[in-house]
């Protein structure tokens, strides 16, 4: 597949702080793609690098299989972390303005615009001043200048803060619509559920390094530890937890329906679990066999506590 | 280019329809008009009141000699003491009592005198008074001399020495100093566009410090860009201002002219309206063949050259100051922090401005006239008082307009890169208010 941005060692130094050191991230074509890491480990320096904001000391950008230039910042849209907009502008001058600076003609931004109004309910809008609105108001202007010009690769940064559920939806179909359209998305987030929900690669940030990047269901299994939660229909406990105990690692277990029904948690071996499956067999119903994948959050903690 | 010329009109407009700037813009005029109407009408109220003063005169002299004026007249008491004349002050209300005492000469006269008032009187009415006993002095002494009154007047004592360069060029005295004053009045006006408009570039770039927009904007545009962009809008918008400053000032000057019939040339003739008794009429004569010469030595000022060096002077200073007061609003996060910023900027503007107008109007070619007029920070408002003397022989040598200018263009392109790298690191830094070692810090990000 190919690579819409690929860093090669990117290094960046604030004085005698390293922000960045040696990342290298290969970001797909055409995908969604999740930056995390806790604050401050230098999720938005790389970000202002991609964006041309900020040069870094060592290390290159390659977007398109060409090094960084300034023509590509046309090619970016930008949704920054900390976003605000002109407070005594006119909300459709302003939105004219921003696409302007992106290099859209006049007549073309006033159409696109038109359209992305019309599509988020919001065209009544064009003549009010920004002070008027509400921040989650705001936050829609915001993220219509950001994808108006058309980008190939669009960087969004804590996107669904200041909006309400149904408004987050409503951004989130969005950008899912923008990848289906052949867009590629840079998602830098702490919410992990929305990470889960969209993000088909991810790199983790720590401390200025990248600490683990790839595929996410890739990560998921390698991150997996032969986990299963296992419920059996029992008769009567007729020692059949303790052979389990003896022979396998149980980590938890209970008896639910007044002893007809045991639950526990197993750690096998191996991912084979033909030894454990067969050992049950004879002796007790399988009601519910499920392996426990660990989830985007579960990977982020154990990661970066680990470090 | 294109993006630039988007930020200018951008700034440009935003400023324009800014509803204080606008109030600001047509109420200035306005209130200045107004002040001066105001202190015109007030000084008049003030000479209107006229005081009247008894004399009580026991001497033989100085019986026709005191003549009322349009703010004191004079009302004479006879055959009264001392004692009675005050308390007849008193009751009529009178301002004061001038009591002259019978001696036997002029001299003891004059020595014995009295003035008695309700309160400290103004300089101006005892001046009056005091004129009027050294006229008689010194025509008495002249008498005693034997020198008649008009031989007096012929010798004169109004002499001054006649100036030339060595090309031959005829200098008046007093013209370096207008000529000081013009370069002075252009200097004045860039120390002002440069306070009230680097001002407004810095509260600017502050107010999108606050509001988070910069980085919405400088991920489309060069921080420089916007920066450059933001400085020439803010100063297009201060142009603007001024010019609609001065039109309307003409305006409501001429408006005001007409309608209350004041003649332009009353108010210079009352200026220069204080000859003593003697040889008063010589000296306006006097003064009225030097204005002729005064008048065209100003038309001889020139003033193509010195709007076109204002001009450079102008946008050259202007853009280094602003640039350093865009790079203060980009380190700052909130008005409140700028002071410890702005007061070493303003320094060096003052200091021209005092330099200029204490060491320029008495030498304007010496040496720290010449200093200060290469010294890039205060050059444009120093050399701008020397200009008006003229370039080359005379005048400005050559050379150091030459390096003034050189120095001017250097600074410049030093400042404006210094303050573009503080900015550029300065509108992302949130939260800290950075001290001068944090700016130097940022110089090497």
């Amino acid at each position: 597949m190919n690579n819409i941005l690929v860093a090669n060692e990117v290094s960046k130094q604030f004085g005698s702080h390293i922000a960045l050191n040696k990342v290298s991230l290969e970001i797909p074509e055409n995908s969604i793609y999740g930056l995390l890491g806790p604050n401050g480990a230098g999720k938005t320096t790389l970000i202002r690098i991609i964006n041309q904001i900020i040069y870094p000391d060592q290390g290159t950008i390659f977007f398109d299989g060409k090094p960084l230039q300034a023509q590509h910042i046309s090619m970016i849209g930008y949704l920054p972390e900390e976003r605000g907009l002109y407070k005594s502008m006119k909300v459709g001058e302003q939105a004219l303005y921003l696409a302007q600076l992106k290099g859209l003609s006049k007549s073309d931004a006033k159409i696109r615009l038109k359209y992305w109004f019309d599509r988020l309910e919001i065209g009544d809008w064009w003549n009010k001043k920004i002070q008027e609105l509400s921040k989650g108001m705001a936050q829609k202007i915001q993220f219509i200048v950001t994808v108006l010009h058309e980008p190939k690769l669009l960087i969004f940064d804590e996107p669904f803060s200041g909006f309400d559920p149904i408004n987050a939806n409503l951004i989130k179909d969005e950008i899912l619509q923008l990848r289906d359209k052949g867009t590629t998305i840079i998602f830098s987030t702490h919410r992990m559920e929305s990470v889960e929900e969209l993000c088909e690669y991810i790199a983790l940030v720590h401390k200025s390094e990248k600490i683990l990047d790839g595929k996410l269901s890739d990560i998921k299994k390698a991150y997996k530890n032969n986990i299963y939660k296992v419920g059996l229909g029992v008769q009567s406990s007729n020692g059949l937890l303790e052979d389990l105990k003896d022979k396998f690692q149980i980590l938890s277990s209970e008896y639910v329906d007044e002893g007809l029904q045991l639950n526990f948690t197993v750690q096998l071996p191996s991912d084979d679990t033909g030894p454990f499956l067969s050992h049950l067999s004879g002796k007790a119903n399988v009601n519910k066999f499920m392996e426990t994948i660990p989830s985007a959050n579960d990977i982020f903690i154990r990661t970066v506590q680990s470090k | 280019m294109g993006k630039l010329s988007l930020i200018i009109k951008r700034e440009y407009l935003a400023k324009v329809r800014n509803k204080s700037f606008v109030v600001m813009t047509f109420l200035s005029p306005i209130l200045m008009v107004g002040m001066v109407v105001l202190i015109v009408y007030l000084t008049k109220i003030n000479d209107n009141e006229v005081r009247t003063i008894g004399i009580l005169n026991e001497s033989n002299y100085f019986s026709t000699d005191f003549q009322g004026t349009e703010s004191t007249s004079f009302v004479k008491f006879k055959d009264i003491d001392l004692q009675a004349a005050k308390d007849t002050i008193q009751k009529m209300g009178f301002y004061g009592l001038l009591y002259i005492p019978n001696e036997q000469d002029l001299e003891q006269v004059a020595s014995r005198s009295f003035f008695y008032s309700k309160d400290a009187p103004g300089s101006s009415l005892l001046d009056n008074l005091e004129n009027v006993f050294e006229d008689r002095l010194r025509m008495q002494r002249l008498q005693e001399l034997g020198v008649s009154v008009s031989d007096f007047e012929s010798v004169g004592n109004n002499f001054e020495i006649k100036t030339a360069t060595f090309t031959g060029e005829q200098n008046l005295k007093g013209i370096t100093e207008i000529k000081a004053f013009i370069g002075g009045a252009f200097g004045y006006l860039i120390m002002m566009f440069i306070i009230i408009y680097g001002g407004f570039v810095m509260r600017s770039v502050i107010e999108e410090k606050t509001t988070r927009i910069i980085e919405v904007i400088i991920s489309s545009v060069k921080p420089f860009q916007l920066m450059l962009g933001k400085i020439i809008g803010t100063s297009l918008a201060g142009v603007t201002q001024f010019a609609i400053w001065i039109i309307s000032a003409f305006l409501m000057f001429g408006v005001l002219i007409l309608v209350f019939d004041i003649d332009p040339s009353a108010i210079n003739s009352g200026a220069n309206n204080a000859p003593g008794l003697i040889g008063g009429a010589a000296y306006v004569a006097a003064s009225d063949s030097a204005m002729q010469l005064y008048a065209n030595e100003l038309f001889r000022i020139p003033w193509i050259m010195l709007i076109c060096f204002f001009v450079i002077y102008f946008v050259l200073g202007y853009l280094i100051y602003s640039s350093i007061y865009a790079a203060i609003g980009a380190a700052v996060d909130n008005e409140t922090d700028t002071q410890q910023f702005i007061f070493p900027i303003i320094l060096p503007l003052m200091l021209a401005i005092y330099v200029g107008f204490f060491s320029v109007f008495n030498n304007p070619h010496g040496p720290i006239a010449v200093g200060f007029s290469l010294f890039p920070l205060t050059s444009p408002i120093v050399m701008l008082m020397r200009l008006p003397g003229g370039i080359g022989e005379g005048g400005v040598p050559i050379w150091e307009v030459v390096v003034s200018i050189l120095l001017l263009i250097i600074t410049f392109i030093g400042i404006v890169w210094l303050a573009a790298k503080i900015y550029r690191v300065g509108i992302l830094m949130y939260g800290k208010k950075p001290s001068y070692k944090d700016l130097l810090k940022w110089l090497k990000y």
